[in-house]
């Protein structure tokens, strides 16, 4: 405080202590405003989802959150990956199957779980659930997501690990993408989550 | 709030979660500045998602929400305005 009042002048600092000190104020106000530039040309916020499993169940998360950040005004890529592919896939997503096995969850034991047929029993019980509760579908939310601007990625390894084609997904599903521009994403991202 | 005159108009009843909010940011993005969009939706979260949303969204501002029974279902209405 006494520094700011006028005080004798054998207290004054010497002109080139001054001037240093100016100097090193306007250099840290040139790194401010160059620090808050490069905040500000940040753009939006972005969010980076790998979707790994192809069960309906685990589709509906990635494609909920997706769009939802999309709403949110994020820029939004989710990328998929073995089993996640399959959410992709225009034939195969909308046959998504639920499995009883090994989920503690689903009232039937592992051991009647584990019968031919009860894969399709389980699936059927819950697709009906959906349809009661009015939950949209997969092909809606991927409709949807993709007409959000929603970068709907097609990992090429696993493409070319499955055999299949990059017709067999959805129009506007981004396919030719790796690991790197995957990891390359994530890094930018301000959430990354691993479904 | 009800007395807000809306320009436009989002009935998204019978959807579900997270659709009130996706399509809400649709018909959002096709307001001008300073109209209000109102948003009907028979989705009890989305009093909570559609007020989280409307916090988060720069030029979004919620001006009210309320419930109602019509024709024997509950309804949830929103109104948000563009702010600019």
């Amino acid at each position: 405080m006494s520094a700011d009042t006028p005080a004798s002048s054998d207290a004054d600092p010497a002109p080139e202590a001054v001037a240093d000190l100016q100097a090193r104020i306007e250099e840290l106000e040139t790194e401010v405003s160059d620090l808050r530039t490069e905040v500000d040309d940040d753009g939006p916020k972005k969010m980076v989802i790998i979707a790994t499993k192809g069960t309906l169940d685990m589709a509906y998360p990635p494609l909920i959150l997706a769009s939802t950040a999309a709403a949110f005004g994020y820029d939004v890529t989710v990328f998929h990956t073995f089993w996640g592919l399959e959410i992709l896939h225009e034939e195969n997503s909308k046959n998504l199957q639920l499995s009883s096995v090994g989920n503690p969850n689903m009232p039937v034991p592992n051991m009647i779980a584990a019968l031919p047929g009860m894969d399709r029993m389980t699936t059927r019980m819950m697709r009906n659930r959906i349809a009661e509760n009015e939950v949209a579908s997969i092909e809606e939310l991927i409709e949807t997501s993709i007409a959000t601007g929603v970068d709907l990625q097609a990992c090429q390894m696993t493409i070319d690990l499955l055999g299949y084609d990059e017709d067999d997904f959805y129009d506007g599903v981004t396919t030719g993408v790796g690991a790197a521009s995957a990891f390359q994403d994530m890094v930018e991202a301000d959430i990354q989550l691993l479904v | 709030m009800s007395t807000e005159t809306a320009a436009e108009t989002l009935d998204v009843k019978g959807q579900n979660c997270p659709m009130p909010v996706v399509k809400t940011r649709g018909a959002f993005d096709d307001l001008a500045a300073g109209e209000v969009l109102e948003v009907i939706a028979t989705d009890s979260g989305s009093m909570s998602d559609i007020a989280g949303w409307a916090e988060s969204t720069d030029n979004a501002e919620l001006v009210g929400q309320e419930e109602a029974t019509e024709g024997g279902e509950d309804v949830y209405k929103h109104y948000v305005r563009k702010t600019e």
